[in-house]
């Protein structure tokens, strides 16, 4: 029986010790009509030799050589310890640190995760993590409607520049509770919110502007001056940021004259891979003035019995578990293991490491146009960019990344499928992984691609 | 000591980073940072050695039993994280293309398709939903979407029993409904007088969990899935307690019209010290149009992802992309490697180590909540008598379990029996393992009567003692810097 580990004796003389016959007797309380009949869809068992087997061939069939799409997730390089180290079983297998005492190790990683985090957010607080940068976003929207008193229109502006899955994401969770998203176009040359363009929304109760940093298509917005306008307005300012990015961009906290007010975004350039969409991570900063209003476990210091310093879960009054309808939020299970990765992640490359990984991403993909420049590729937007970059194409895009994947490399992501009029542009990102060779191979394959598009 | 004074100006783990400092002088001065991001630097050691022994400070199924109720702490197959970590799947950009992610939409497909079949859920399964709480709330944001797409909107009020999870409630507000609480009669089974004069026009539906939190199955939930869909709402199962019933009764069957699957506890993915989970739903019938996406579909030989043009009444995307899928991974292979057989003996050896654990537990004196019920995966011991004749409580004996290598069971969970214990053994567990709990159990139970005080001095082997909890809510300290007040304090602590 795999994973259970009764031998017949045991089982005789448990059910001895309970008093009852059979294990079926334990199951006498459930109506005999409710019981089930066969599983039909659920295979016979396979051996761990198996398994192993038909997950080797399942994973070997998706293989790439070479991946240039950036679009929220980001290959970076990812130090061996990391996960060596947070798949240690005392992480791996441990519960939420309920029990804070045999739980420190858990609790002062997290600790050290806070820290670090509003240390690159340049905010004075950190959750220990929600379950992505979108769902994160959705409750930075939430949390800015509970903490701006001043405003009761419960409208948020987003600008057309945030990740559109974000705003999807954002759409679908607080939709139930009456808050309206107000849609902010970008200026179609520089590929960023023109702040000018805010000046219908003076005078309006507002009670949020978000902030993408970079945006979608990679471009750097007009942080401080946005931050300045929506303050003006009596706005928060929800901050979405690329962590990596921070290494080398301002942080947040000093946007504008007073800062962000919020800082949301996904964690997952800092030591998860791929994988697939997840698990990632979703982080939070704010001030210390919010901190009542943020969702999510939260970390605290403090002093134990005998005077030594130590951790705890703190502030959960605002959590489900105490609050129950009244709660900031129903997250309960948030991405741990992620959050322990990329605490691991931080300390290793320190400041200095991750300001490389981050200048290196972005003169890659500078190094990327300068090679695509002679194909007829421009760039789409005159504003400057951080690591990712939308091209406007000769060709329609499809196609083109049709026959870019048929040789093994991944050319970007089609900004069409979300953005009507922007059918030819092409979202590109190279990182610190990519090599001169690997951009040549990109060129070359890009070369070809649009080459058989006009044969 | 922190990472951070760890940290020497200067040191750096230099093979992690790129080797060549890159040009970014295209980058204007505005959008740089003035100084540095505030990182600790450190060696590769001082960081491998600072983890690992960080590591050591935790409690973990790996490490110790591990009996939390209500989270079914079970082993953690190490198949399931070195497969769903093999560098195809790690690799695999979220947007590859379809024709290079054949692999991987099969693995998760054939999840679909297991979980459909072990929950009864006719209408389909969203693996998107990336922990229990957000599965809860695609639950509740279809039933809303159900209502509202048949111009139902006078449905306003979600019925939660009081034993519930605090996720349920929260989850209900989050959906803008209101909530009402449905008390729990003597036997631990839902009062259905009560549930009959709540349930009215304004019930949109009702949250359970069966077996319920009290460790008991509800025997009447036909009736009461009757008695709710006559009022015209719908039932949506909180999966928190699946493990008790695998592969022996299914939630469809029961009734339910929506569930959630919390597979980081029945499907064996790690908890990973608060997560990731995976919270899949399955619906019935009616609720499959408005399912969150993506959801996988196999047409021919192939597979793809369904999006909001397969599904356009969808209540929409939870997360950026799929949801956890490496933990959805884990789930698959665990699937896989107990097969069709393996799922009722997963309730089967649940159940019977409950029910074992809480037998010797009585004879050694201990009170049970329910008495006259069968135990479920878990069970509640009630220590209101201890306390009051003693002053030993539920929290004293948890932390007191800590000394004898025992994490301990979940305490004052549900909230409406008094000084509780709530164990769940899971069916990985040998019986030496549960032999050596109890013996613990009555070892602790004898010092609260002989010795309380030690009792309420526990914990003594841990790295710290009790924590002042008042004070970390109080005086926060979140985020460390040098010269912290709190450092102070304990310097003068040992001063004194």
């Amino acid at each position: 029986m795999p994973f259970i580990p009764h031998t017949e004796t045991d089982i005789q003389d448990m059910l001895a010790a309970i008093g009852v016959n059979d294990i079926e007797q334990l199951f006498d309380e459930i109506p005999s009509a409710l019981r089930t009949g066969p599983l039909n869809l659920v295979p016979e068992a396979m051996s761990e030799m198996e398994i192993t087997r038909l997950m080797h061939r399942r994973a070997a069939q998706d293989h790439v050589d070479l991946n240039f799409i950036g679009a929220g997730a980001y290959e970076h390089h990812i130090p061996a310890a990391v996960w060596q180290i947070a798949t240690r079983g005392e992480f791996y297998s441990a519960y939420t640190p309920y029990q804070a005492e045999a739980s420190q190790g858990t609790l002062q990683l997290v600790y050290e995760y806070q820290t670090m985090m509003t240390g690159l957010t340049g905010m004075d607080v950190s959750n220990a993590s929600l379950y992505d940068g979108a769902s994160a976003l959705a409750e930075a929207v939430l949390m800015s409607v509970r903490a701006n008193r001043k405003s009761k229109s419960h409208r948020v502006l987003m600008p057309a520049t945030v990740n559109p899955v974000y705003r999807s994401v954002t759409r679908a969770i607080v939709h139930g509770q009456g808050i309206e998203l107000v849609e902010v176009p970008f200026d179609p040359a520089t590929g960023r919110v023109d702040p000018k363009s805010l000046a219908a929304f003076e005078g309006q109760d507002i009670t949020a502007l978000v902030i993408p940093q970079p945006n979608f298509f990679g471009v750097l917005e007009e942080a401080d001056a946005l931050t300045d306008w929506a303050h003006a307005q009596d706005a928060q300012v929800i901050g979405v940021v690329n962590p990596v990015s921070l290494a080398l961009l301002k942080p947040p906290g000093e946007w504008g004259g007073k800062g962000a007010d919020i800082v949301c975004g996904e964690g997952q350039p800092l030591g998860a891979p791929l994988s697939s969409g997840g698990p990632y991570f979703g982080f939070m900063c704010c001030r210390k003035e919010h901190v009542r209003q943020m969702p999510g476990r939260i970390v605290g210091r403090t002093l134990d019995a005998d005077g030594r310093t130590g951790f705890v879960l703190t502030l959960q009054a605002r959590e489900q578990h105490i609050r129950r309808s009244k709660a900031t939020s129903n997250i309960c299970t948030n991405q741990g293991l992620v959050v322990t990765a990329a605490t691991i992640h931080m300390a290793l490359l320190g400041p200095e490491g991750l300001e490389r990984v981050a200048a290196a991403c972005h003169a890659n993909t500078h190094a990327l146009i300068d090679r695509l420049k002679p194909l007829g590729v421009t760039q789409a937007f005159t504003g400057e960019i951080f690591h990712e970059v939308a091209l406007r194409l000769p060709r329609p895009v499809r196609p083109v990344l049709d026959a870019m994947a048929q040789q093994g490399v991944l050319g970007g992501y089609a900004l069409g499928d979300d953005y009507s009029d922007l059918g030819d542009l092409l979202l590109v990102c190279a990182t610190e992984t990519k090599t001169e060779a690997d951009l040549d191979r990109y060129a070359e394959v890009m070369k070809a691609a649009l080459a058989a598009g006009s044969a | 000591m922190l990472i951070f004074e760890r940290s020497r100006s200067g040191r750096r783990a230099t093979a992690q980073a790129p080797l060549r400092v890159a040009d970014v002088s295209a980058l204007p001065e505005r959008f740089r940072r003035g100084t540095r991001a505030p990182l600790p630097e450190l060696s590769e050691l001082d960081v491998v050695r600072h983890y690992t022994r960080l590591s050591q400070k935790n409690f973990s199924i790996d490490t110790q039993f591990y009996p939390l109720g209500s989270c079914t702490m079970k082993y953690n197959p190490r198949a399931c994280n070195s497969l769903a970590m093999l560098p195809g799947f790690l690799n695999r950009h979220p947007h590859a293309p379809e024709t290079h992610s054949q692999g991987f939409l099969a693995c998760m497909y054939e999840l679909q398709e297991m979980l459909r079949d072990v929950t009864g859920m006719k209408g389909g399964v969203s693996l998107t939903p990336m922990a229990g709480a957000q599965g809860e709330f695609a639950g509740v944001a279809m039933i809303r979407a159900y209502h509202d797409a048949r111009k139902d909107t006078a449905r306003t009020e979600i019925l939660v029993p009081d034993a519930a999870h605090g996720t349920n409630p929260a989850t209900a507000t989050m959906c803008g409904y209101t909530v009402k609480e449905i008390p729990t009669d003597d036997s631990g089974d839902v009062d259905m007088e009560a549930l009959k004069a709540a349930l009215g026009p304004h019930t949109a539906g009702i949250m359970l969990t069966n077996p319920s939190t009290l460790g008991v199955f509800e025997r009447r939930i036909k009736e009461i899935a009757d008695l709710v869909h006559q009022a015209g709402g719908l039932l949506y199962y909180d999966g928190a307690n699946l493990n008790a019933i695998l592969g022996k009764v299914r939630p469809g069957d029961m009734g339910f019209d929506v569930i959630h699957m919390n597979l980081h506890k029945t499907f064996s993915t790690p908890h990973g010290g608060g997560g990731p989970g995976a919270g899949a739903v399955g619906v019935s019938e009616r609720l499959r149009p408005f399912m969150p996406i993506p959801v996988v579909a196999k047409e021919g030989e192939r597979y793809r992802f369904m999006t909001e043009k397969d599904l356009p009444q969808s209540i929409g995307r939870l997360s950026a992309f799929a949801g956890n899928a490496g933990v959805l991974l884990r789930a698959y292979v665990y699937m896989r490697m107990l097969g069709r057989a393996g799922m009722p003996r997963v309730a089967e050896f649940s159940t019977l180590n409950a029910n074992y654990v809480m037998a010797r537990l009585k004879e050694k004196g201990f009170e049970l909540a329910f008495p006259g019920r069968r135990a479920t995966h878990e069970f509640i011991v009630t220590l209101k008598r201890l306390a009051k004749e003693t002053e030993v409580t539920a929290m004293d004996v948890a932390k007191r379990l800590l000394d004898f290598n025992y994490h301990a069971p979940t305490t004052y969970f549900p909230l409406l029996v008094p000084e509780c214990l709530l164990i769940e053994p899971t069916e990985t567990e040998s019986k030496e393992t549960l032999d050596g709990f109890v013996e613990a159990m009555a070892e602790i139970l004898e010092e609260a009567r002989t010795s309380p005080d030690k009792v309420k001095g526990a914990p003594y082997t841990q790295p710290n003692r009790r924590f002042d909890e008042v004070r970390a809510a109080r005086e926060l300290d979140v985020a460390w810097h040098p010269g912290a007040a709190l450092d102070e304090a304990a310097e003068q602590g040992r001063a004194d």
